[in-house]
């Protein structure tokens, strides 16, 4: 059982929801950039929630399927299409063997999830089947699909069509975006002014927003003078080499913000002044080129409810879907 | 050597800890870094996702929803102060040679490829180097990247990656900028330098370090061949001592041999180091270290 890859649409990696405790040894959780979106594609077509999905970026894939199997895609706005007919994008639906699976314009949002009843089956590298690209680790081979790749497809177990995620669950992708950030990490380097650049700033995200990282222009921020610590470097954005979080934003040589993602490099010499928080990580993944973002301060105990609030999302859609 | 900083503990969003002990580099705050990060990992902590020791700071990411932020950081910072300033800690380790190529055809072709990304776009990144170190030639400067063992104080930037000290008094230690622009390209296993840091690239791919040469060793190894890496895929481990030993093309050819043939296997030996001694007299300590390493 399984999917052959006819066309591997721009950048389509199989993900899941990540792979955690390498850190440390600079290897990044990976997984979905829209957790939320790749959790009600998985629902719809009755997978577990740790079955790997595709993660599809700007331009969907062209797929045949060798066996039938129930589909469903989700996150942006990439219309799903068998055999050249428009199926539904946020509901599960059959194909058949010798059906054709493509796709549409983008027309909003940046990343379509397709989950295929019995999941991926790939094998795991350090408990995750998903893509880490940079280094050549999880899915096919370490890499993005290649044209005739050859997807297997798991045991399938209790699938269903025709469920749907109700509309108010669904989330909505706004070309001017708010993502809410904590103050923080080296923010101290930046001057008062520095700062309220930094949130004040309608930036633009640039083509350069890959797993790893997003990077927005708008203005320059201005950092204070100093004498450089041992190690840290010259440019005053330096610092001595440390980790870097997941969402934390770096602005190297004061232009130019990087919002690190799930391909995450782990650590080096730029200062980070702030980081997204948990909450809004599934928007920045929804982020296309030149689209709007305010970074907007919220506090810890703000940053909390939204995390319960999103669980609360999360568990809402498993109830519906039940 | 010492630091005088105090510990400054900040939210990264609100799921990771980041703690800067020192923002100057030095093996004091690194060895604290690594005793505290340890002492964490210990307890075994519901909530803790991921443990990250760095060179003068650490970061924990964790589930705030079962560990609660404050309470996370409160454990920290106990932690520190039952820690103290760790040079009375001992670290079971290894010290390992690591063959090297400086001035190779490899990182030569890179970096002239990005001439205009330098700060000299008519000399060699180790010309720069030597230059800026006071060195009157390249092959001094050579002699004073390999002459000390280096010690690993942090992994990551990409997968394997080791970011490695050099082990000798802060006046003796080498510092070169990065590049002003970062290349987009660097060959596999290069040595590069940046600041007082020499990394070696585990995997293509971009870049800001100086490059001096290149190792025919892997030291990343994903799909688990190479006999090294039987038990895990990352070979550099913090803590672990690197000697860098200057090889010729025909020894670089006979490695890259016995690498193809799955058969290279590095020249290692497993040693107790302790920072309070090594601090003492770096250069008796460092001397033992070597000796270890020569040993049968």
């Amino acid at each position: 059982m399984g999917v052959r890859v006819l066309k591997p649409g721009m950048s389509t990696t199989i993900q899941d929801r990540g792979r955690y405790g390498y850190y440390s040894v600079g290897i990044p959780p990976s997984g979905s950039l829209d957790q939320f979106s790749s959790f009600a594609a998985n629902l719809l077509v009755g997978n577990p929630d740790e079955a790997a999905v595709l993660e599809c970026t700007y331009l969907g894939p062209q797929l045949l399927f060798e066996a039938p199997c129930v589909v469903a895609v989700t996150g942006a706005d990439l219309p799903p299409l068998v055999n050249r007919v428009p199926r539904p994008l946020w509901e599960s639906f059959e194909v058949s063997e010798g059906d054709v699976l493509s796709f549409d314009y983008l027309t909003a949002g940046a990343r379509a999830y397709i989950a295929f009843s019995g999941g991926i089956d790939v094998p795991e590298v350090l408990g995750s089947r998903s893509t880490y690209t940079l280094g050549s680790m999880g899915g096919i081979n370490g890499r993005v699909l290649a044209e005739g790749d050859w997807i297997a497809l798991g045991p399938v177990d209790g699938s269903r069509v025709g469920r749907a995620v109700p509309e108010a669950l669904r989330p909505t992708h706004p070309y001017q975006r708010e993502i809410r950030v904590m103050m923080g990490l080296f923010d101290h380097r930046l001057t008062a002014t520095g700062r309220e650049t930094f949130l004040g700033t309608d930036w633009r995200l640039t083509p350069v927003a890959d797993r790893t990282g997003f990077r927005y222009q708008g203005a320059e921020l201005e950092f204070k003078d100093r004498t450089p610590p041992f190690g840290a470097g010259s440019d005053p954005s330096n610092i001595v080499d440390a980790p870097y979080p997941i969402g934390s934003i770096q602005v190297p040589s004061g232009i130019e913000p990087i919002v690190l993602h799930r391909d995450a490099v782990s650590g080096g010499g730029y200062c980070m002044v702030a980081t997204v928080i948990g909450a809004d990580m599934d928007d920045v993944g929804q982020s296309p080129p030149n689209i709007t973002t305010r970074f907007v301060e919220v506090d810890l105990e703000t940053a909390l409810q939204a995390r319960r609030d999103r669980e609360a999302r999360f568990a809402r859609l498993r109830e519906e879907l039940a | 050597m010492t630091g005088t900083a105090s510990a400054r503990y900040s939210f990264g969003g609100d799921d990771h800890v980041f703690v800067e002990l020192d923002g100057e580099m030095s093996l004091t705050a690194n060895f604290k870094a690594m005793a505290i990060t340890q002492a964490l990992e210990e307890r075994r902590l519901d909530g803790v996702i991921d443990i990250c020791p760095a060179n003068a700071s650490y970061q924990i990411r964790f589930d705030p929803l079962v560990l609660p932020p404050t309470d996370l950081v409160e454990l920290l910072k106990q932690i520190e102060s039952d820690v103290g300033d760790a040079t009375d800690i001992q670290l079971d380790t290894s010290i390992v040679e690591v063959p090297v190529l400086y001035n190779d055809p490899w990182t030569h072709e890179t970096l002239m490829r990005f001439r205009t990304h330098h700060q000299t776009p008519d000399s060699t990144d180790l010309e720069y180097a030597a230059e800026i170190n006071g060195y009157t030639s390249v092959d001094s400067f050579v002699e004073a990247h390999s002459g000390s063992p280096w010690f690993t104080s942090m992994v990551g930037f990409v997968a394997g990656l080791p970011f490695l000290f050099q082990m000798v008094p802060r006046e003796r230690q080498l510092q070169v900028p990065k590049y002003p622009r970062p290349r987009t390209d660097t060959p596999k296993q290069a040595i590069g330098y940046g600041g007082c840091f020499t990394a070696i690239y585990s995997v293509r791919g971009a870049g800001g370090y100086q490059l001096f040469g290149i190792t025919p060793a892997p030291i990343y190894d994903p799909t688990q061949q190479h006999p090294d890496f039987e038990d895990f895929m990352v070979f550099f481990k913090p803590g672990t001592i690197a000697k860098l030993e200057p090889i010729d093309r025909a020894a670089y050819d006979r490695i890259v041999e016995q690498v193809e043939a799955r058969a290279f296997r590095f020249k290692q030996r497993p040693v107790r180091f302790s920072l309070g001694e090594f601090l003492n007299d770096p250069d008796a300590y460092n001397a033992g270290l070597l000796e270890v390493l020569r040993g049968s």
